[in-house]
């Protein structure tokens, strides 16, 4: 249940601090998102660029780059995904613990970019695993990922901690395993995770 | 070139890649370092066997990155290959153009207009500056110095990638020349902002220089690690800093003087010993190399077209035929061999790529050192994965 806006500033004027579980809880968990330090290609370059001195990502709270998967918070998807490395890819969110989240960040992560046409890229990370959000370029310039950022957080901001819409780690039905793609005769056996990803009907 | 003879060392079988035995006690422990390692600059495994800490196999396992660039090239226009040629080394995509461009220029018999040949040098030596600024400040970080000599590189680059956003509308991927030219002029504020970072940049190496080359930890830990010997580079077709660390006096820029290069004054600076810090040393001394030619070029920038208006660019059909353009990158010798049959699109395009063909050594180079050693050798080679696998 959110304060009332107004008592909240009138009390605030009075030297009273009120606010909510909810509020507080996620303006915790919305301000420090801690990366997972992992590059794969061309926008890991400006991944590394938003956390330098211009663009200065740690106001954000998420200069904290993990080596380690069990300690970040969040994917930055940087890059090409090729279907070699998919497995990988899935096979660390798994190994993140809840709450987590993704960004897929450029064309690549988001569909297979220029590389589309290939034989060997993933036409996007979003058939395996859950993605929040997208960012679009070519590579996407630090802004945009810096604006991610902000997006994420104002997604993990509106989060209720009970009912629907829950972050998952609130929920014990929420699918925690994705299963780890491997390499078939053809292609990547699945092709898309169930439940993650929906796959395009075809109308003829 | 130097060529170095020794017939004693050669019937020995120098060639042969150095066998480091185990000393029998206890078990050699592998270790899988990626394809999701924080130093290895992106995604690159490196299968290694240690006896205690030291190493005494090393394999490295490509294709993570494989994005199929030469048969999507194939399958192109040329034109439209040079967008793909940024994303190969990605520090330096203004580079790749040239050398590409250098490639079509040969098979076609194309002349370049002297404007865009200056513009054409700034802008590569601009890269090489911020390439190999960058490449030492990710060498000390794999040192364990978290985050502030990056930081001073990442500083300095950001005002080149400025300079390259304004003039080609992109930070990174530039997509900038094209066969016979360049594809817009520069601007006489563009020039002087130019003028005012290159004037900026000699403080910049002092600074990175004061701050690192006397190092106590650095110095303990680069020099007489990772020694690479010059036969062995030579033979192993090695180019770039790392073969000029090991003292043998090959750059390519001075080889083939393509573009206008025979006309600037600067020196090559060689290494002695072939350890970490000679290829460190020379990084910081190419760079005050580079800024020289900068200078020189900003000085004799003629007037003039950018692009030879004979230049046809729709519709490109060259006659049959095959050649190979090959430029000094900053991170060695890179080629493109094309081979045309007369279509729109090349038959066969194949990279030469400095990265993959100076990883090959990385054995040589490991054998025998400590674990934490092979991330700083590995470092030192400096390549980017998307060049690599291609």
């Amino acid at each position: 249940m959110a304060v009332d806006q107004n008592l909240k500033i009138e009390l605030g004027k009075q030297g009273i601090f009120v606010t909510t579980i909810e509020e507080l809880y996620n303006w915790g968990r919305r301000s420090s998102v801690w990366p997972m330090q992992f590059g794969l290609a061309c926008c890991a370059i400006e991944m590394i660029a938003t956390t330098m001195a211009r663009y200065d990502l740690a106001r954000f709270g998420a200069e904290v780059f993990r080596p380690s998967p069990r300690q970040a918070d969040l994917m930055i998807v940087s890059g090409t995904v090729t279907k070699k490395m998919a497995p990988q890819v899935v096979r660390l969110y798994n190994q993140m613990a809840e709450p987590r989240y993704v960004i897929a960040m450029g064309a690549c992560a988001i569909s297979g970019g220029p590389f589309k046409q290939g034989y060997n890229v993933l036409k996007g990370i979003d058939r395996y695993i859950p993605v929040d959000v997208h960012i679009p370029g070519c590579p996407p310039r630090p802004e945009a990922l810096i604006q991610a950022f902000m997006t994420l957080q104002k997604k993990i901001d509106g989060q209720p901690l009970t009912g629907e819409g829950r972050p998952r780690h609130l929920d014990a039905e929420a699918q925690g395993e994705f299963p780890v793609p491997e390499q078939g005769e053809h292609d990547l056996e699945p092709t898309s995770n169930k439940g993650v990803w929906p796959v395009p009907i075809t109308i003829r | 070139m130097t060529v170095v003879e020794n017939k004693a060392e050669r019937a020995e079988g120098w060639n042969r890649p150095q066998v480091i035995e185990p000393d029998g006690e206890g078990e050699l422990l592998e270790v899988a370092m990626g394809p999701h390692h924080p130093s290895t600059h992106g995604v690159f495994r490196m299968d290694v066997a240690l006896d205690g800490e030291r190493v005494v196999r090393l394999k490295p396992v490509f294709g993570y990155l494989h994005r199929n660039h030469e048969k999507i090239a194939e399958g192109a226009s040329y034109l439209a290959s040079m967008p793909y040629t940024d994303r190969l080394d990605y520090f330096c995509s203004l580079t790749n153009n040239w050398a590409y461009a250098l490639a079509v220029e040969k098979l076609v018999g194309q002349v370049v207009p002297e404007r865009a040949e200056y513009i054409r040098v700034i802008l590569a030596e601009l890269t090489r500056v911020q390439n190999h600024a960058s490449s030492i400040g990710f060498l000390i970080q794999e040192m364990g110095a978290s985050g502030t000599p990056l930081m001073y590189a990442f500083k300095e680059r950001e005002k080149i990638l400025d300079l390259f956003e304004s003039l080609t509308g992109s930070r990174m991927m530039c997509n900038y020349m094209r066969f016979g030219g360049c594809r817009v002029d520069v601007s006489a504020s563009w020039l002087d902002a130019t003028r005012k970072v290159v004037a900026g940049l000699p403080a910049f190496v002092d600074e990175f220089e004061a701050l690192l080359s006397s190092n106590e930890i650095l110095m303990a830990r680069c020099q007489g690690v990772g020694i690479l010997r010059p036969e062995l580079a030579i033979n192993a077709g090695v180019s770039g800093p790392m073969l000029r660390g090991s003292g043998v006096n090959y750059d390519v820029r001075k080889v083939d003087h393509y573009g206008i290069y025979d006309r600037f004054k600067f020196r090559i600076p060689l290494g002695d010993h072939g350890d970490i810090y000679d290829r460190y040393m020379v990084r910081i001394l190419e760079m005050r190399e580079s800024i020289k030619i900068i200078e020189q070029a900003l000085r004799d920038l003629p007037a003039g077209p950018i692009m030879d208006t004979r230049a046809k660019l729709r519709g490109f059909r060259p006659k049959p035929g095959e050649a190979y353009g090959r430029i000094e990158a900053p991170k060695g010798e890179l080629g493109f061999y094309l081979i045309s049959d007369g279509g729109l699109n090349p038959y066969r395009y194949r990279v030469r790529p400095p990265s993959l063909i100076n990883l090959t050594i990385l054995e040589d180079m490991c054998l025998g050192h400590n674990v934490a050693d092979v991330v700083l050798i590995f470092g030192s080679v400096d390549i980017v994965l998307g060049e690599v696998d291609r």
